[in-house]
């Protein structure tokens, strides 16, 4: 349970970070908060020649709140995130996904751009990135580009980074007036991946019924899976129990979820819809709210 | 470009890191693939840091980093330079136990011990960030250690003495 040797390399500029990780390529992997990557080297999954820590790059330690919305660095903790009240105000989805993530002493170490860049299937991160439409900022030592979340996943513990390039920032776009938002998910116990995850947004009109909803699930796919038939069926209802039932048996009829060590693809496809149902009745709970004064 | 320069050492694998633990500042020549819990048990020579999963999944190696509880077994040494550590030998003064510890121990909070040092320096961090008023606090607190002997209602009554004790304090002051 130790790790393999490797080169330790520890840029204090991004420059400098882009540099080495063109020269080293696929021989390299980023440390960043390593509460993922650090389990993969002791157990010698991993075996990379260079590890690029990047906790010491300042310029990727910051984040930023704004009317355009939230720009978060590779170098921000998780904790830090989930401890501002104005991100918890602006973002309360995310807040409360990030408060599923593992546990706080894991947070405390963990960022939010390692979470995303490790693209595990059943994380929270990857799934709420997706619900609120954010865009991966990525550098290289040839370019930046921005990929939306949307597309960034690929597969299980697989993104669109290539060996040469860093994600660098999350951009999370405000989100529009009377937005409410939930996060639900069902763990074997406290802090575990989830072995289904929900991170629901929407918004009421003035008739009483919700808009633009997006459902996105976390561990029933190789990849965050946004379940656009079950946001048709919802969007212009009034959510009424009638329609919860309709969407947790559309769930149930249409998945086929992942099968793995820790359950059947059966009863994950039971509990999808549960977590779908709860999810949506959290948005019903916020409807007196969000016609109110925000 | 790989490391400081300055604190390169001749032997390529290793490095120069300064690091505060318990209160006192030093500084060691570390492997880079030491892990910071092997680097407080073997090379400080602090062996109330307990290892157990070595994967972050049970908590014992918890320490205290700049303030913050963090897994030892899921950082480098090398990483932990410039920063402050607390460890569980910090706690006690001259032999006397710390009040938490204390608790524990009234409420036979512990059976084997293997995990208590990891769930101290837990319960070090979150108290410091303010009180555990009532149960549910007190299990979530408790959330990200694993204890396999002796299960966890001692260490909630404990915690919860503890909290109220701090707030009778605080009221009496």
């Amino acid at each position: 349970m130790k790790s393999a040797p490797f080169k330790y390399y520890v840029p204090s500029e991004i420059d400098e970070a882009l540099e080495l990780l063109y020269q080293l390529g696929d021989e390299a992997k980023i440390l960043a908060g390593g509460q993922s990557l650090v389990p993969m080297l002791n157990y010698r999954l991993l075996s990379p020649a260079n590890l690029l820590d990047i906790n010491r790059v300042s310029e990727l330690k910051r984040y930023s709140l704004t009317d355009e919305g939230l720009k978060i660095g590779a170098g921000v903790r998780q904790r830090e995130i989930e401890l501002s009240p104005e991100i918890e105000l602006a973002f309360p989805v995310l807040h409360q996904a990030l408060t599923n993530v593992a546990h706080v002493q894991i947070r405390n170490r963990g960022t939010i751009c390692g979470s995303l860049a490790h693209a595990d299937s059943a994380a929270e991160l990857p799934s709420v990135m997706v619900a609120l439409g954010a865009q991966m900022v990525i550098r290289s030592g040839v370019g930046d580009r921005a990929v939306k979340a949307e597309e960034f996943f690929k597969f299980h513990l697989t993104s669109d980074l290539e060996p040469a390039e860093i994600l660098t920032e999350v951009h999370v776009p405000k989100l529009p007036a009377k937005t409410v938002g939930a996060f639900e998910e069902v763990t074997r116990r406290k802090g575990d991946f989830a072995l289904v995850g929900a991170a629901l947004l929407g918004q009421w009109d003035a008739n009483g019924q919700i808009q633009n909803c997006r459902i996105v699930c976390s561990g029933v796919a190789p990849v965050p899976l946004r379940l656009r038939f079950a946001e048709d069926i919802v969007n212009g209802t009034d959510l009424s129990d009638q329609v919860l039932v309709n969407v947790q048996q559309s769930v149930m009829d249409s998945l086929d979820p992942t099968e793995d060590i820790h359950t059947s693809s059966h009863y994950r496809k039971i509990v999808t819809g549960v977590v779908v149902r709860r999810g949506l009745s959290r948005l019903v709970d916020q409807r007196g709210a969000a016609n109110g004064s925000r | 470009m790989a490391v400081d320069e300055s604190r390169a050492d001749p032997v390529e694998d290793k490095s120069w890191i300064s690091v505060t633990i318990n209160g006192s500042k030093q500084d060691y020549l570390v492997e880079q693939r030491l892990s910071l819990a092997d680097f407080i048990r073997n090379q400080v020579g602090l062996k109330g840091t307990h290892l157990g999963c070595e994967h972050g999944s049970c908590g014992a190696c918890t320490v205290i980093i700049d303030d913050r509880a963090v897994r030892s077994c899921l950082m480098f040494a090398v990483q932990s330079d410039g920063s402050s550590i607390e460890t569980v030998e910090g706690l006690a003064i001259d032999g006397v136990l710390s009040p938490l510890q204390e608790s524990f121990q009234a409420n036979h909070a512990l059976q084997c011990g293997f995990c208590t040092s990891g769930f101290l320096m837990s319960l070090v961090a979150r108290l410091r960030e303010g009180p555990i008023d009532t149960e549910s606090e007190a299990r979530e607190a408790l959330s990200g250690n694993i204890c396999r002997c002796t299960g966890y209602s001692g260490m909630v009554a404990a915690i919860l003495e503890q909290s109220n004790s701090i707030q009778g304090i605080k009221e009496n002051s």
